[in-house]
């Protein structure tokens, strides 16, 4: 298993060497081929991951890499990477094999596709690193080819601005995150998450934990986004090209919460307890915050990537508030909402971009209305995507939330019970408003009559879903209503894995 | 003691010396071979002095291979007998990790700083690469000097010809010289001034030996102890001025701006490594026992260094101010580690500057190939051109883009540039383990604040709107478009014309060398992180430095 580990890594960084050798309007098969490949090959891990013991790190690989820094190559995963290392890569491969036939496709398209290849190795090597200075380095590789992504490729006026104020935000949050991993190596001796993960923080002070866990989490906290230090996230998809929105909310923002997890809660789990409420505090806000932010880009002048960039604030709100909880229920459903998000915010992402595609913008009351009509499957499919990220039950996003607020009902001893009541209805209005602005969202752009009162043609019709798309969303949506049916797909790998995060069956 | 009664009984390990006496000559060869040869075959000398430079390079690797644990001394005071650990206490050339490792960096980061000058300019080519070599005398003899007045001598023969060397340039390049060498007279002038305090006060010139009387003038306290302090402070300014840390840094960006391209990256790393020897020599050696309050000046130094530089950078347009600026910050985060006193973390410092040679060289050698030829390239784009020069420059020259932009990565500290990235968090880790966690996180926010500027200059050279795709069009047929007329094609002229000679080739080779150093030390920066992990030994006598 450690060998497959290493291929996943090993095997974009090929690619890169193919795309490079082979002429460049062969860039965008060769993308599709690595990332095909890549996923097949996760896929084999399914098989040969002992389930029994989903809580150990299983694979592992660990050798010395820098001495000077106690910096080992060290690569492992359990219950919780596994999971997140499967969203990695098949939204990886779906993007590349998107690609093929959009921003790939011109001339430009091999340093397009090198540059999702590169994304691919850090989003991959961050999942699976089990050495904290090494997860920091595939947590640093994918601020570079995302940079380049929306300043590039991007589009509007406000790209570059909008890629600068990611890659600042993010690397001012990663550099103190640098500090607080600098922290734990000075005062427990080791950078081996493994290790780091079983002493659950004994032999690190109360004063050492907090100040890791605020410096670490200022890191992901940037990178989730928590409120209030989202400002970059909006404006940084709204300019990013489709597939950039839909790996960087996939995949980028969950690598702040899979941090939290393994890290914060995992690592210094005093530090976490004490600054448990206001995360959970600040998730809240995000939760209220971003549903009030997407009604108001549900009103004219709005942009819907940008109200999909704002919904997930609030859907990484509840993350926060699950993992705030720190309790198994909780934690379960921050990462179940997680891989949630992952699939329908991808797939929402998709969706504008098959707007940008055919209509050249995604700005709410140009798109026009009267989808069912005008190309009825597509319209379908949006009303399925918003439901799921409003959470209906039975499908991928009802689970995670509701783990979430179960959560938040009997929150972890010594956590404030009646602050974290009151995190819950909050949360709970926030749900309310969430349902809203998306069934606005629907009513706009699917509803209403196509033909004016006269039998003018208001709204020129739209071409329906294509093969490639049906291709690379389909398995998104598909995704979504079998984790909605069957959670204990991913619950089951998760829990027992969860359960060792804080501390338990040790 | 009288000097003099010293000198005459000393015997001299001349294999020890091997490096420098190959420089030295090679430096008045050079000069020589001059009269001899005719005007067309001046640009051979460069090759000549790359030979010299390489012969001592190879001297180097010899001194390597031939370690043994203990350091080989020489020009010691008589009675002390060579090669006992308290010999270096009163030896005036010391070779010991840090030395061999500072010695092999200035003389590889020469090699690629000589690769960058041939007939790149209108310079004569005798006195140039004979400055280059003297100057480089200078640098290696200081970062293996271990007392006062070798280590000021060894200083003043890099400094003077380097400021003879900035004279060529061929803009304001006589401004600047004479700018360079009133402020660093000055600086010399204070640390003088400084040593003859700490001489005063503890009655010797030998590191090892002000170490002690150190010692025990702090330990009596009063008047001596003071003007030792005061004489401690001075003697750093003479140091801070190479380094350019920021109160002493006016001179860099128009220096750098000033000299011919190569010089200024002589300046930014081979000049400013041997004041960083320096200034580690001191500190670490004779000051050992002031570092307590010594540190807290470094640290302040170190903090505003770094967020001058930064601030200042963001504000650039040209290519060489930018590095100017950069290279100032630069010097902020090398100094972090020696602001350290809890515990010895001076090969987090030494790390640095090996990696910041190879990316910072890097970064140059593009700028002088690219922006840096002769004609009419150099007239219209002074000082590396500007920013917006370089825009769509990946269209034109893809490989040259591509090495930039990694360069520039690797300086931001971000990956691809994953040497950048070592050589941040090794100077973050000393930080930390050693207690400075508020420098830490100063230099954080730095460490933002750079990567705007690195990134922005990055951007531009894959932009393809307005310039870059107009420009696109006019070059379809690359041979139509004269060198030099939008930017510079002085490249693509190059290899079109029947006369590919080696003058074009020397400055890929260099930032081909560069490059595969920076790929090598990306994937393996072990040899440069442990390079002086145990140094110094010979002062082992604290807590702190055995616990390295």
């Amino acid at each position: 298993m450690a060998t497959l580990l290493v291929l996943l890594l090993a095997l974009p960084a090929a690619g890169l060497v193919v795309l490079y050798a082979l002429p460049a309007r062969q860039a965008a098969r060769v993308g599709a081929g690595t990332g095909t490949l890549v996923f097949l090959l996760s896929l084999v891990l399914l098989p040969l991951f002992d389930y029994g013991h989903a809580e150990q790190m299983q694979g592992q690989l660990n050798v010395p890499w820098v001495p000077a820094f106690d910096l080992r190559f060290h690569l492992g995963i359990d219950g919780i990477s596994l999971p997140l290392l499967l969203l990695t890569t098949l939204l990886s491969a779906l993007c590349l094999l998107y690609a093929v036939r959009t921003t790939a496709k011109d001339e430009s398209g091999r340093a397009f596709t090198a540059l999702l290849l590169v994304l691919q190795i850090g989003m991959v090597g961050t999942f699976v690193a089990q050495d904290l200075l090494l997860f920091f380095i595939f947590f640093e590789i994918v601020l570079v080819p995302m940079y380049g992504l929306i300043h590039r490729w991007g589009s509007g006026e406000e790209r570059r601005r909008a890629a600068n104020k990611f890659i600042l935000y993010t690397l001012l949050g990663s550099a103190l995150m640098l500090l607080g991993f600098l922290l734990i190596h000075a005062k427990a001796g080791t950078f081996d998450m493994v290790a780091l993960a079983q002493r659950h923080g004994l032999g690190l002070t109360i004063g050492v934990q907090e100040g890791a866990f605020l410096l670490v989490g200022l890191g992901f906290a940037v990178k989730t986004p928590m409120w209030p230090l989202h400002t970059w996230l909006p404006d940084a998809h709204t300019s990013a090209p489709t597939v950039g929105s839909v790996l960087l909310a996939g995949v980028l923002l969950k690598m702040g919460t899979y941090g939290f997890i393994r890290i914060g809660a995992g690592m210094v789990p005093l530090g976490a307890h004490r600054f448990a409420f206001a995360l959970g505090c600040f998730g809240t806000v995000g939760i209220v915050y971003g549903a009030l932010a997407c009604m108001a880009q549900a009103r004219r002048g709005g942009d819907l990537k940008r109200l999909i960039a704002y919904s997930s604030v609030g859907h990484m709100g509840f993350v926060l508030l699950g993992v705030a909880t720190l309790t198994r229920v909780g934690l379960d459903g921050a990462l179940f909402a997680s891989v949630a998000h992952g699939l329908i915010t991808g797939l929402l992402f998709f969706i504008a971009g098959g707007f940008k595609e055919r209509l050249g913008t995604t700005d709410l009351y140009t798109l026009g209305r009267g989808l069912y009509e005008r190309a009825r499957r597509y319209g379908v499919l949006i009303v399925f995507a918003a439901m799921a990220s409003l959470g209906l039950p039975g499908l991928a996003g009802f689970w995670g939330e509701l783990y979430a607020i179960i959560g938040a009902t009997k929150p972890a001893p010594g956590l404030t019970s009646l602050g974290f009541h009151i995190l819950m209805a909050l949360a709970g209005v926030g749900m309310i408003l969430t349902a809203t602005y998306l069934l606005l969202v629907v009513r706009r752009l699917c509803m209403g009559a196509v033909t004016g009162p006269n039998g003018s043609t208001r709204y020129e019709p739209l071409p329906d879903l294509t093969p490639r798309e049906l291709i690379s969303w389909t398995p998104l949506a598909g995704l979504t209503l079998v984790a909605g049916l069957w959670p204990a797909v991913i619950l089951a790998l998760a829990d027992p894995a969860v359960h060792h995060v804080l501390g338990g069956a040790r | 003691m009288a000097t003099s009664a010293i000198f005459g009984i000393q015997s001299i390990d001349y294999t020890t010396l091997l490096p420098v006496l190959l420089t030295a000559g090679g430096a008045l060869a050079v000069l020589l071979a001059d009269l001899f040869l005719s005007a067309d075959r001046k640009q051979w000398l460069s090759w000549g002095a790359l030979g010299v430079i390489v012969a001592s390079l190879a001297a180097e690797l010899a001194l390597w291979t031939n370690r043994t644990g203990m350091p080989r001394n020489t020009f010691c005071m008589p009675g002390a007998k060579g090669g006992t650990p308290t010999s270096a206490l009163s030896c005036s050339y010391v070779v010991d990790n840090f030395t061999l490792t500072l010695q092999t960096l200035v003389l590889a980061a020469t090699v690629l700083v000589v690769l960058m000058a041939p007939r790149r300019f209108k310079v004569p080519f005798g006195e140039y690469h004979f400055l280059l070599l003297s100057s480089l005398t200078g640098a290696l003899v200081l970062v293996a000097a271990r007392d006062f007045v070798t280590i000021t001598v060894a200083l003043e023969t890099l400094s003077l010809p380097a400021f003879a060397l900035v004279g060529f340039g061929r803009r304001a390049g006589g401004e600047a010289a004479l700018k360079f060498f009133l402020m660093s007279i000055a600086s010399t002038a204070v640390m003088l001034f400084g040593i003859s305090l700490v001489y005063g006060a503890t009655g010797s010139v030998f590191f090892g030996r002000v170490s002690a009387g150190l010692s025990h003038t702090s330990a009596l306290g009063g008047a001596q102890a003071q003007v030792a302090g005061v004489g401690a402070v001075l003697t750093l300014v003479g140091f801070g001025f190479k380094i350019s840390a920021v109160p002493f840094h006016f001179w860099t960006p128009e220096v750098y701006a000033g000299a011919p391209i190569p010089i200024a990256a002589y300046l930014s790393v081979v000049s400013k490594a041997a004041g960083f020897a320096g200034l580690i020599l001191t500190v670490e050696l004779a000051f050992r026992p002031y570092l307590h309050s010594l540190g807290i000046l470094l640290a302040v130094l170190a903090a505003v260094t770094m967020t001058v530089g930064n601030v200042i950078a963001l504000r650039q347009r040209s290519a060489v101010r930018l590095l100017a600026w950069s290279t100032v910050a630069q010097a902020g985060y090398v100094l972090v580690p020696l602001a350290v006193s809890k515990s010895l973390q001076v090969s987090a410092s030494v790390a640095y500057l090996v990696l910041y040679a190879v990316m910072n060289l890097g970064a140059f050698g593009v700028v002088s190939a690219a922006f840096g030829d002769s004609g009419e390239a150099e007239l219209k784009l002074p000082s590396g051109g500007e920013l917006a020069a370089y825009r769509g420059m990946y269209r034109q020259r893809p490989r040259a883009a591509l090495a930039l932009a990694f360069f520039l990565l690797c300086l931001a500290g971000l990956p691809p540039g994953v040497m950048g990235l070592f050589a941040k968090v090794a100077v973050f880790k000393a930080a930390m383990t050693g207690d400075v966690a508020w420098l830490a996180v100063v230099m954080a926010v730095n460490v933002v604040i750079a990567l705007y500027y690195y990134l922005r200059w990055a951007a531009v050279l894959f932009d393809v709107s307005l310039f870059g795709a107009a420009r696109l069009t006019t070059t379809a047929p690359p041979a139509a478009t004269p060198a030099g007329t939008l930017g510079a094609t002085p490249d693509s002229a190059a290899a079109l014309s029947p006369t590919r000679t080696l003058p074009t080739l020397a400055p890929k080779l260099g930032v081909g060398i560069a490059f595969a150093l920076a790929v090598v030390f990306s994937f393996w920066p072990n040899p440069a992180l442990d390079a002086v992990s145990t140094w110094p030994w010979v002062v082992s006598s604290g807590p702190a430095a055995a616990a390295r």
